[in-house]
């Protein structure tokens, strides 16, 4: 370089300047200092490489390969564990429907049962008011077929008085009741 | 580097930013002597360690910053072995993530202005291609004995052409570590050279705007570069691996 | 004399950068060309990509080369 010593002992590849003399890559006198230095430098690095560099990294790389592994193994299981937790809630709200499907129709059956109690409860109580009106009636008309019959004997007793005749009960008796029958 | 001489022209020393010096005083430099090479490949030595192992150093599930850099590039380059070379190819993982790691720290190392950059020595990237076909070759005969020369005869091929396809086969495969090697140490040369003409340029101050705007230019192509080449220098890596374990087509 | 002769000849292998630059672009290309067809077949040949970039590259960094051995080594 332009800061080279101009002493010409540097060698036989350098001029007084400093300057190269034809190729400094074909220069014999620097070649063995180059191989020996490079075949050091070439021995460090391989047994720095192959002694802590590549093993180190070699096992974080499969290290990390064995963790992502795992953990999508263990993302796997939690996935299969979500689905069976779904399943068996799944299941679970199924069963409440059921149940609760089961016990609207149960409610349903006692109201209906009520009601159908209570309903024959009321239509027993209907018909007895039926039959007990049906009694009064039937009193009713009996005592309003005496009442007629009383009338129509006394007004026959008195209609046979006034045409001048006269009847004993007995007669009149049985032709009102003869009459009412037909 | 240009300096205007004396005489007006412009002068040019574009590869004296690869010129190996010492660290301390200025003495010759012998095989041994600590130099600027030494610096900047213990600096990427250290930002590697500073990386992969002082980022690491939490082993954290959920990585910090540092941590998940480390990470990404040791996914990047584990897939790579894994993808090119087949699954009995990761036992070699270390060696490539070494070289990757080198030439891609090196390299950016290399960017940071006043700084050297040892991957556009063609000595170092040699050794490193040279190394890989080596390696690879004698992998090769040891896993496959004989039967590794079986890459060269492709017995798909019609039967009078096969000689041939082998002699071509057999001068590709050695050609593959020069070229391996000079790819590398060229792009990151060519690149530093380069800026180093832009900024010669910069000196005129007639043309220094359009030397400046071409300096931010190439830098950012040379931060591509920079990344393809560490890429490329390791997928053929993968590449001449997997030709040594499965050599049948 | 011979040095300019070098440099001639420097400048004439600096020509196989740009050679290397079409074979870039025609890699880079085809490439395109087919992701944009089948999109989905594309990220798996990336890599194929950048081994034919870098096939096609290396080329243009020899010319680089013997342009640059031209210039400063001989």
């Amino acid at each position: 370089m332009a800061t080279e010593t101009t002493e010409a002992a540097v060698g036989a590849c350098v001029d007084a300047g400093g300057s190269a003399l034809g190729m400094p890559q074909l220069c014999a006198d620097w070649m063995p200092n180059q191989i020996f230095w490079l075949v050091i430098t070439l021995i460090a690095i391989y047994f720095v490489m192959s002694r802590i560099a590549l093993p180190r990294i070699g096992a974080v790389l499969a290290e990390r390969s064995g963790t992502i592994t795992n953990d999508i193994a263990a993302a796997e299981e939690l996935k299969t564990k979500a689905a069976e937790a779904e399943a068996a809630y799944d299941k679970a709200l199924l069963d409440a429907r059921a149940e609760a499907n089961k016990i609207v129709a149960e409610a349903k059956a006692e109201i209906q049962a009520e009601l159908d109690v209570e309903l024959q409860k009321a239509d027993a109580e209907i018909a007895a008011k039926t039959a007990e009106s049906e009694a009064a009636i039937a009193e009713i008309r009996d005592s309003a077929k005496q009442n007629v019959v009383a009338v129509a004997k006394d007004t026959a007793k008195e209609l046979v008085a006034a045409m001048g005749g006269s009847a004993d009960a007995k007669t009149i008796t049985a032709a009102v009741n003869a009459r009412m029958k037909g | 580097m240009a300096e205007e001489k004396a005489e007006g022209g412009l002068v040019f020393h574009p590869l004296d930013q690869f010129i190996v010096k010492p660290l301390f005083g200025d003495g010759p430099v012998a095989w041994y002597t600590p130099t600027n090479v030494t610096l900047w490949m213990g600096i990427a030595l250290l930002a590697i360690i500073a990386v992969f192992v002082l980022g690491s150093r939490g082993r954290a599930i959920i990585p910090t910053r540092l941590q998940s850099i480390g990470e990404l590039i040791y996914g990047f380059i584990y897939k790579m072995v894994e993808d090119v070379t087949g699954k009995d190819g990761v036992k070699y993982f270390p060696y490539i993530m070494t070289l990757f790691l080198f030439i891609l720290f090196a390299n950016y190392l290399a960017l940071i202005p006043m700084s050297y950059s040892p991957t556009s020595m063609i000595a170092v990237t040699a050794v490193l291609g040279f190394g890989v076909f080596i390696c690879v070759t004698i992998l090769g005969f040891v896993k496959n004995g004989a039967s590794f020369l079986s890459l060269f005869w492709m017995s798909d091929a019609p039967l009078i052409l096969r000689p041939i396809i082998a002699i071509i086969e057999v001068i590709s495969y050695f050609v593959r570590p020069v070229s391996h090697s000079i790819r590398l140490a060229g792009n990151i040369m060519a690149g530093h050279a380069v800026l180093k003409v832009f900024a010669g340029f910069a000196a005129l101050t007639l043309v220094s705007p359009v030397a400046i705007f071409g300096i931010v230019a190439i830098y950012g192509l040379e931060v591509l570069v920079a990344g393809i080449q560490a890429y490329v220098f390791t997928i053929l890596t993968c590449v001449y691996l997997k030709d040594a374990l499965h050599p049948h087509h | 004399m011979e040095g300019e002769l070098a440099h001639i000849g420097a400048g004439l292998a600096a020509i196989g950068s740009g050679a290397a630059a079409i074979g870039v672009g025609t890699v880079a290309g085809n490439y395109l060309a087919g992701a944009l067809r089948n999109p989905s077949a594309a990220a798996g040949q990336t890599a194929t990509l950048f081994i034919g970039l870098a096939f096609a590259e290396a080329l243009g960094i020899f010319a680089f080369l013997v342009s640059l051995l031209l210039m400063f080594a001989v």
